[in-house]
């Protein structure tokens, strides 16, 4: 059984086709990277397999762990190990990270039948998280993303996904609004959290990610599509021919 | 994501009230309706001194000069005055000299409300007086604040025993004249708390009052007050609640406190009052008069409440700044739900110089209930270099419920700065999303949002307290989801 498969999706906003049969298998412990040109899908994607409210599924599949989850709440794939990193993290003015932090790890492990994490551990968990992604203690104490300059948000996606770890991670466009020393340390963050069990889907733009976080896999979208798939070498084709140049190819 | 919002708004408005039950207890009964008889019946039971009497017939005369106030946003249901009990207690009630000769049904009764006095007694070091009904039941702890000089205890005791404290200090913050409600209450009043904490005294535990109303078709009238002398601190809690019934009960108390030079008073509340069904049936009336007076320079005097019961609020913690240099401070949160309706606030009156205020309050509309600031920031022509700052956020939960905010700001000295800010909120989409990706559902996610947003004030809660707020918070909002 595969981790996730995703068999001829289509998904529409507001009546609009965006993505037009698409198919993506990812096992356990694999780098998924999704590139592609503005306007392709690749956002929709993402969103389509959180379930946010708005992306209608209207054809097709996704299997988790064997299981469809198209018609799951948000918060139901969540508590089954689905995360997202934001494109654009939300702030919760008050709501401080530690007591956001602390709702949403026990809300996952009563979901596994465990008891809350003990303050000990928690702050252990916290302090060890914060260390691998770079935050420092004056961010953990404020409101959750209340005031953060646009790469602390990200960092903070991060500092959650450690915090959680989830089976499957989405990384929608993490490396915008990253400095390239942030995104260096976000990337081996995120290579230190993987293992054979996790796999991660990064959605980006720019290869440049993906000279920190090596991709088993590469793939290209365009309109609504997978339209070719590779391996590292993808990136770097795409890197020095653009997207014209790699999709006239085939 | 509207609709889904929507449902579950109306699912937290299905949320049974905790503190419903009633307790079976034998009851001795005024006779229903109001005239001089009835003060009189009041004053003897109580066996009060001829003064206290008159001051209360003085009170009902001229109650009955008045009319009921209308100016508020509210929709009041007219009230028969003649209809009600003006006085129910225990029956058999002796005067007691330990907990244990207490009737066990009433221990039971604040076990059920989660304040064990024995326990509350030992180990938290609050000090309790419980009011039931219209009667003090045991105020705990005495003997310790005793030693202290600090004197808590009920006001029916109070009038006995300190009845020159009483006379000099009972009626001077809020007049029997003040208001209607204000008035009646004079008239009637059955029991309440006293303090006074003496000259250079910090009262080392937090003194807590609870209310409960248990009879039917009685009113509750308690009168409060709050005396910290020069130099003294005292941080006291009040805390409300009331069994469910079909018809509509009665609260008309009046807190007073006078804060002396450089003594400080912090006041918290929560109230928790039967607030009617969902559909609008049954629940409190609670029309309060709470006024404070920093009377001494230095003085400081903070309100803070967070009120999510009763079926109508009228209430507006209100504190004089008449010592130079005295500083006031109300921070309030008020939740209304279902048919709920609240016109709150605060009045800030500025007379001596250099004195400063502070008004934070946030209001949660849920349902199709009502919520209402209205408040009054006041520079007298002598309150050179006053401040004044006010905040004023409402939060609106689904597109049934209304916020208003009335602000009135009256200044006659050019020397002072007021600033007013508002805003009125949504739950955000993006906000609950982002909650749930996380793994909350739609309950829990607006629970966080809630408990973020009323954060500024929970936070001045003394610790115990705020436990309790946020989760009474937390119970207010919840539905029968998951």
């Amino acid at each position: 059984m595969k981790l996730l498969e995703i068999k001829d999706l289509h998904v529409n906003i507001e009546d609009k086709e965006i993505i037009k049969g698409l198919n993506l298998t990812i096992d356990y412990g694999e780098v998924h990277a999704i590139m592609g040109p503005n306007g392709t899908g690749k956002s929709t994607l993402a969103s389509a397999l959180v379930g946010k409210p708005g992306y209608e599924i209207t054809k097709g599949t996704v299997l988790y762990k064997g299981k469809d989850i198209t018609g799951m709440e948000p918060e139901e794939r969540a508590l089954e190990g689905i995360f997202l990193a934001f494109q654009y993290p939300v702030e919760i003015p008050g709501v401080s990270m530690i007591n956001f932090m602390k709702t949403i790890i026990d809300a996952r492990r009563k979901h596994k039948g465990i008891d809350p994490l003990s303050p000990v551990d928690f702050l252990k968990l916290v302090k060890e998280s914060g260390k691998l992604v770079g935050i420092n203690d004056k961010m953990k104490g404020r409101a959750v993303n209340e005031g953060f300059s646009g790469g602390e948000k990200k960092k903070n996606e991060i500092f959650q996904l450690a915090m959680l770890k989830p089976e499957l991670a989405i990384l929608d466009e993490l490396d915008s609004g990253l400095d390239i020393d942030s995104l260096r340390i976000v990337s081996e963050a995120i290579n230190n959290l993987r293992t054979t069990n996790n796999s991660f889907l990064i959605i980006t733009h720019y290869q440049r990610m993906l000279d920190y976080i090596k991709p088993d896999y590469v793939h290209i979208m365009n309109e609504g599509k997978i339209v070719k798939s590779g391996d590292k070498s993808l990136a770097i084709a795409l890197e020095e021919k653009g997207y014209d140049g790699v999709m006239a190819k085939n | 994501m509207a609709d889904e919002q929507n449902k579950v708004i109306k699912d937290f408005a299905a949320k049974e009230y905790e503190f419903g039950f009633t307790t079976d207890i034998e009851m001795e009964l005024a006779p229903k309706g109001l005239d001089e008889s009835t003060i009189k019946y009041i004053s003897e039971k109580k066996e009060e001194p001829a003064w206290m009497y008159e001051y209360r017939l003085k009170a009902f005369r001229h109650w009955k000069t008045m009319k009921m106030p209308d100016w508020a946003h509210l929709k009041i249901p007219k009230i028969d005055y003649q209809d009600l009990h003006y006085f129910a207690s225990p029956k058999n009630m002796p005067k007691y000299e330990s907990l244990d000769e207490v009737d066990p049904e009433l221990l039971e009764t604040f076990d059920k409300l989660g304040i064990p006095l024995e326990e509350q007694k030992r180990l938290t070091g609050v000090a309790v007086d419980a009011v039931f009904d219209s009667v003090s039941v045991k105020t705990t702890f005495q003997e310790t604040l005793k030693d202290l000089g600090i004197i808590f205890c009920s006001m029916s005791e109070a009038i006995k025993n300190y009845p020159e404290l009483v006379k000099k200090y009972l009626g001077s913050v809020v007049p029997h004249t003040d208001n209607y409600f204000a008035a009646l209450n004079a008239a009637v009043f059955s029991d309440g708390s006293f303090c006074y904490i003496p000259k250079g005294v910090r009262s080392p535990v937090e003194l807590s009052t609870y209310f409960r109303i248990n009879t039917a078709g009685t009113g509750q009238f308690e009168r409060t007050l709050i005396v910290g002398d020069e130099r003294s601190y005292v941080s006291y809690l009040e805390g409300c609640t009331a069994p469910m019934r079909d018809e509509n009960q009665l609260h008309a108390a009046v807190v007073e406190i006078i804060a002396h030079k450089d003594a400080e008073v912090k006041y918290s509340t929560v109230q928790n009052w039967y607030p009617g069904d969902k559909d609008g049936k049954g629940g409190i009336y609670n029309f309060v008069t709470k006024r404070a007076i920093c009377k001494g320079d230095n003085s400081k005097v903070s309100w803070t409440q967070m009120e999510t019961g009763s079926a109508i609020t009228w209430k507006y913690p209100s504190t004089i700044l008449k010592g130079d240099n005295s500083v006031a401070e109300f921070y309030s949160v008020a939740v209304t739900n279902n048919h709920q309706q609240a016109d709150t606030g605060t009045k800030m009156i500025h007379i001596g110089q250099n004195t400063k205020s502070t008004i934070v309050s946030k209001g949660i509309s849920i349902g199709q209930s009502e919520n209402i600031y209205r408040g009054l920031v006041k520079f007298g022509k002598n309150a050179h270099n006053s401040r004044n700052h006010s905040q004023c956020d409402s939060l609106l939960l689904g597109d049934r419920c209304g916020a208003h905010t009335f602000p009135y700001i009256d200044v006659e000295n050019n020397t002072g700065i007021v600033e007013h800010e508002a805003t009125t909120s949504k739950i955000a989409d993006e906000q609950l999303f982002y909650l749930k990706q996380r793994g909350l559902n739609e309950e829990e996610a607006v629970s966080l949002i809630v408990n973020g947003y009323a954060k500024e004030v929970l936070k001045q809660l003394p610790l115990e307290f705020a436990a309790e707020a946020t989760n009474l918070l937390s119970i207010s909002l919840e539905g029968s989801v998951g």
